[in-house]
């Protein structure tokens, strides 16, 4: 049989995918709370902006994030943080399948037909990350694109669309 | 021996990134060409959704918002089958739905169309297949709208939907459409689909499900990405 094929989600996806974010009456699926920062003392903040071609932080993005090390599922949109970034509290995984630690990231916007698929790798893990199967199949000047930089509360992600940091997506 | 592998996005079917008529994909479709990848543990886990995260109305939009009396237009209930690619039923996967009211105008606070909202209809819901990957929900049929991408440009009538299925890389996000609307001969975001993959965009009539004096019946079925075995690799 044939797979359906992918389309849009569109500018309005909020009132159905991340309503409690965007403060409408309808009970959130999943949150950008991946652990509580409250009782988990290792959080970690991982932010960023998606970015479009000519530069344009983009507003109507949403993004998942899975950690399959921990079995932890998060959903944002970028369209309520004043500077439009997503937002995930969760905990560093560690290395799964022999692989560095890491994050699936899943992109969806209006403009995009089908989505996208990233990994959010972490800066401060060197020796893993160099010996890295899916990093080493990604030219080396690229490989920037998928490693966040730790800042004072976690990681920042920049996820560009296009341009010459265009982020790398996989096809998997 | 062998391992199951997903297969990968069929482009026969789905659409490219970039599909300029469509013009806000100018500026957000990646440019580079994608990194082909091993399918690890990353991608063929994914969250579990259940009962749990099912509310007793979320099936049924026409009740699921009511404030003071019954939403307005044409009631539909939309039934059909999850399958994977091989046409094996996905039992107990998870199906987010969101569309615009009969008027065409969507509860979200940047949909400016200056068309009626209807206070008793939000215009989300949620629904899990059964054992046999079967799924069903009640709506008021969407209307048309109007957006901005070109002169006069009207999106057809439709309904949008999120699955699951068994991990990440089955993730879909898509939209159902009507049989026999005049406007998806105009619509970028249906052209863009190749030819061979746009019917399976569009429900089909089902009498057989229409419910008398009540509800008019369409079937829509949604098939994921399946496996294939691959050789084990010497390790
Ligand atoms: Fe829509």
């Amino acid at each position: 049989m044939l797979q359906t094929p992918s389309q849009t989600v569109g500018p309005y996806f909020a009132y159905g995918l991340t309503p409690e974010q965007y403060l409408y009456d309808f009970k959130s699926l999943v949150g950008n709370q991946l652990v509580n920062p409250i009782d988990q003392p290792d959080a970690i903040t991982i932010s960023g902006n998606v970015i479009d071609g000519q530069g344009q932080v983009i507003t109507d993005a949403m993004i998942e994030v899975w950690d399959a090390q921990n079995k932890l599922f998060g959903r944002f949109g970028t369209g309520t943080d004043p500077k439009s970034r997503f937002i995930f509290h969760t905990i560093k995984p560690g290395s799964i399948d022999g692989q560095a630690p890491h994050l699936s990231v899943i992109v969806f916007m209006r403009g995009q037909l089908i989505h996208s698929y990233t990994r959010l790798y972490f800066s401060d893990e060197d020796e893993l990350n160099e010996k890295d199967v899916v990093l080493n199949a990604v030219p080396q000047e690229r490989r920037q694109t998928l490693i966040a930089p730790k800042n004072a509360t976690g990681y920042e992600f920049n996820i560009y669309m296009q341009g010459e940091q265009e982020t790398v997506f996989f096809e998997v | 021996m062998s391992d199951l592998t997903y297969n990968l996005f069929d482009r026969k079917v789905q659409p490219p990134y970039l599909a300029p008529d469509y013009k806000s994909t100018v500026l957000r479709a990646p440019t580079k060409p994608l990194v082909v990848i091993k399918q690890s543990l990353s991608e063929l886990t994914g969250p579990v959704f259940g009962e749990m995260h099912v509310g007793p109305l979320d099936h049924d939009l026409t009740k699921n918002a009511r404030i003071n009396g019954e939403p307005l237009g044409e009631r539909i209930v939309v039934h059909g089958k999850v399958m994977d690619e091989n046409g094996r039923p996905i039992p107990h996967t998870l199906i987010e739905l969101w569309q615009a009211n009969s008027a065409g105008r969507y509860v979200h606070k940047v949909d400016q169309h200056d068309a009626p909202l209807d206070p008793n209809f939000l215009g989300t819901g949620r629904v899990l297949t059964d054992a046999d990957g079967k799924y069903k929900f009640y709506t008021i049929k969407p209307g048309a709208y109007p957006w901005g991408n070109h002169y006069n440009a009207w999106r057809p009538n439709h309904i949008h939907f999120s699955l699951f299925g068994p991990n990440i890389s089955t993730r879909l996000v898509t939209q159902m459409y009507f049989p026999g609307d005049p406007l998806l001969q105009y619509d970028p975001l249906f052209l863009a689909v190749p030819p061979k993959g746009r019917d399976l965009l569009v429900s089909q009539f089902d009498l057989s499900i229409t419910e008398p004096s009540f509800a008019l019946g369409y079937r829509f079925d949604f098939v994921l990405r399946g496996t294939h075995s691959t050789p084990f690799e010497n390790r």
